[in-house]
């Protein structure tokens, strides 16, 4: 099962070299001094493949942009970015064991990758004992922070807070009970932990939570809690994974749950790529939260979504997970030719402070590797997009949330040799 | 009152998915002995198959005023593509494995990652054609008439209805991929089968809503469990089956022909799991890991029911059923508000979808210990024990 799929990615990798060299002409083949291999190790097999292969469509792509813009340049010199598209197969171990081998064996000196939180926590080991650097591109429970991992997704504080904070004070639902739904794993977890905590403050009330076991579909019992503590309508949180949100969304909408019967669902985990399979006649009404909406009405969004259209196909779409792949490997390019080096140590000194016009609006790397992004609120429509109903500022990341009991007053500065990973605040 | 009704519902509703799964299982294990794992993918398939149908239905101008009924098509389409795939798994791997459980259990494993994996790379238009090819090739033979068969030219015949089989399945693919788009690309991305409009909904009665959907599936298993009934009980081939299923040597004696008792039941316990496809394609999406999530599920209650046992496995699927509504949604808590608070916390810790499943294992367990053979163990003088 492994063996064609990698027969295919490297057909694909070759495929793609052809037709970069043959249509690159003389920008691509003669004006580099040298190359640079970069690794890129997302799930190409199993249950995430679906979701992470649109990652390495995006990485895939703004490599391309960056060599037909001249590559990157280092002392003078410029360098054709190459990669190596490992398989991570859905099975965490693999994931670490791929970075092992992208590290040692490849001596690549930045490996793009990851979705699902457990293979990050498998991959993390690897690159501490390596001091190896991994670019992380997924929204997160947080609660971590690596010296060896640059996160560019969101943290709690900029997806749920500021919708929770929509959710009780300026939804339809305003004032009304929160019940939280989610599959069983750390994610919906931790997220769930913060949402408890922030409700309380506000003054609001949680009446109820329950988790899906991942892989099971049977929602009936859920739908059953949810009428009992919420008769009259209120304020769903979902965090849900894949499948499982088909299930609940067709299931709650035959039982009544819907908001013309007072009922809002916020949910952190369905994007564009997600709405379009689940169906937009579940979801229309309910909300979402990311940092990028592929209906953000400005040219930076636009050409992004047209740029992946043009090179993936007309019937795909862009979303926040791919948008934050695409910024990490820009603002990759950016700190080593600031750093002026390849080298990991060098170049993580120069990521911090780096900026750039991303399709989301500005972001800026913070002293704790996270982004410092803008956060949307958008309500699901019946085209299958978002209507952008609220955007924050800029917010500063939360590497240690500062709602979750076990990391309230904690921050994280790598700039700072004396604080570092967690210190007190 | 009306919590009574509204658990009683749910139980019922959850249990019915359950025994709609189970039934397939529980005639290929308990009357056969046969341990087929990958009984979850012959769900899949029929799932993939309402599918397949629904999109027909959307895309053929003609078929297009029927849309609404499209559900009940699917149904005998389901049935017979996991039939027909059953019986080619049934003919080419299982059959060499009778008397060897451990090996069975391998196999159909291995079938069952290899189906998985199909449909993730096989376009699905050219799956249909492949099923199509293998219907006609398998069943063409039962309308040809014997002389023909066992006459000199009998290999001719044969490989002539084969040829026939691949031209129509070939033609199909061809057809499908042309007329529906969506058809002509392997994806290994969950699809979604979206209710005809008259079934998406509640029926509001004394203040309870009824999801219309969760109404067809109960009326679907109960239908599937009466004519299952009707066809081991009345019919000749039912008899037959009873026979080869109590004492197969002495039943091979008095003349029933034991392989094709054997085609007959591994065949409809196969499409019945495609009949399942179809329920629980109305519930959640159609992905190559649907059947994997039941398949737990469906050896649960064949073996709480007792194996062999068709009334222990509905009463299996509806106990289960209840009690997972009964703990997961913490109804005791709801019916006695003010139980003593040791009582009361324990059962609100257990009130969750993850530690309401630990809660029935455990009791399911607990259960198998002092009645090992199920609810319902096997009677009679069996050559095995």
């Amino acid at each position: 099962m492994k063996l064609p799929k990698r027969i295919f990615a490297g057909l694909a990798t070759a495929s793609l070299a052809v037709t970069v060299t043959a249509c690159g002409g003389s920008d691509s083949s003669g004006n580099f001094d040298d190359t640079v291999t970069v690794g890129i190790l997302h799930s190409l097999s199993g249950t995430m493949a679906i979701s992470e292969s649109t990652l390495v469509d995006t990485e895939k792509m703004a490599i391309e942009e960056i060599n037909a813009a001249g590559g990157v340049t280092v002392d003078g010199k410029s360098y054709k970015i190459e990669y190596i598209v490992e398989d991570g197969a859905s099975d965490w171990p693999t994931f670490a064991e791929k970075s092992k081998k992208l590290i040692d064996q490849d001596g690549v000196p930045v490996v793009f990758g990851g979705w699902t939180s457990a293979s990050r926590k498998a991959m993390l080991p690897v690159y501490e004992s390596k001091d190896a650097f991994l670019y992380y591109p997924i929204q997160y429970e947080a609660q971590e922070c690596s010296n060896n991992i640059f996160y560019t997704g969101a943290t709690p504080n900029q997806q749920s807070e500021p919708a929770t904070d929509f959710m009780y004070k300026r939804s339809p639902a305003a004032g009304g009970d929160f019940f939280l739904v989610g599959s069983d794993y750390v994610f919906p977890r931790t997220s769930n932990t913060i949402t408890k905590a922030q409700v309380k403050q506000l003054g609001g009330k949680v009446v109820g939570e329950d988790y899906l076991p991942l892989g099971n579909t049977e929602v009936a019992p859920i739908i059953s809690k949810i009428k009992v503590a919420l008769p009259d309508g209120g304020i769903i949180v979902n965090t849900l994974n894949g499948d499982q949100n088909v299930a609940f969304f067709k299931q709650i909408q035959d039982a009544g749950i819907t908001p013309s019967n007072g009922y809002y669902v916020m949910n952190y985990s369905i994007a564009e790529e997600e709405i379009s399979t689940i169906g937009p006649e579940f979801l229309e009404g309910h909300y979402g939260a990311w940092n990028y909406m592929m209906s953000i009405d400005t040219p930076a969004s636009k050409q992004f979504a047209k740029s992946f259209k043009k090179r993936w196909g007309s019937d795909r779409v862009v979303a926040d997970p791919q948008e934050s792949a695409y910024n990490m490997v820009y603002l990759w390019k950016q700190a080593v030719e600031d750093a002026g080096t390849f080298d990991d140590n060098a170049v993580r000194e120069a990521l911090v402070g780096q900026t750039f016009d991303a399709p989301q609006g500005p972001v800026e790397v913070m002293a704790n590797h996270h982004l410092s992004q803008t956060v949307r609120i958008g309500e699901i429509n019946a085209e299958g997009g978002f209507t952008i109903l609220e955007e924050t500022g800029v917010v500063e990341p939360q590497a240690w949330n500062q709602k979750h009991p076990s990391s309230k007053g904690y921050a994280c500065d790598w700039t700072d040799p004396k604080k570092g990973e967690k210190y007190k605040m | 009152m009306q919590l009574f009704l509204e658990s009683l519902f749910n139980g019922v509703a959850i249990g019915s998915v359950l025994l709609v799964a189970a039934l397939g299982l529980a005639i290929v294990f308990g009357l056969m002995g046969v341990i087929n794992l990958a009984h979850g993918e012959l769900m899949m398939l029929g799932a993939y198959s309402t599918y397949i149908t629904q999109l027909i239905f959307k895309q053929v101008s003609f078929l297009k005023p029927f849309y609404d009924s499209y559900v009940i098509v699917a149904i005998g389409i389901a049935f017979l593509v996991s039939g027909t795939v059953g019986i080619l798994l049934e003919r080419t791997v299982i059959r060499r494995l009778y008397g060897s459980p451990l090996e069975t259990l391998l196999a159909t494993w291995g079938v069952s990652l290899i189906l998985q994996q199909f449909v993730r790379s096989v376009p699905l238009a050219y799956a249909s054609g492949l099923v199509v090819a293998l219907f006609f090739g398998l069943f063409s033979p039962l309308f040809i008439s014997d002389n023909l068969l066992s006459g000199t030219k009998s290999k001719l015949i044969r490989s002539c209805t084969w040829g026939f089989s691949a031209l129509l399945g070939v033609s199909t693919g061809g057809i499908l991929s042309s007329l529906v788009s969506k058809l002509s690309r392997s994806s290994a991305r969950n699809v979604d089968v979206t209710a005809p409009s008259w079934m998406r909904g509640g029926i509001d009665f004394v203040g309870i809503t009824f999801p219309k959907t969760r109404l067809l599936i109960i009326l679907i298993t109960v239908i599937s469990v009466l004519v299952v009934i009707f066809f081991l009980d009345k019919t000749a081939w039912g008899m037959r089956i009873r026979a080869v299923t109590q004492n197969r040597p002495m039943s091979d004696c008095l003349g029933i022909s034991t392989e094709t008792v054997d085609i007959i039941t591994f065949g409809i316990g196969s499409g019945l799991a495609g009949v399942a496809g179809v329920a629980v394609s109305l519930l959640g999406s159609v992905g190559p890991n649907v059947g994997g999530n039941y398949i737990v599920g469906c050896f649960m209650v064949v073996v709480l029911g007792g194996v062999g046992n068709l009334l222990g496995t509905i009463l299996a699927s509806f106990s289960i059923g209840i009690m997972t509504d009964l703990i997961g949604a913490g109804r005791l808590l709801t019916i006695w508000p003010d139980m003593p608070s040791p009582l009361a916390s324990t059962i609100d810790f257990f009130a969750t979808t993850s530690m309401a499943r630990v809660m029935i294992f455990a009791l399911i367990v607990i259960f198998l210990q002092f009645r090992p053979t199920g609810m319902f163990p096997q009677k009679g003088r069996m050559v095995e024990s």
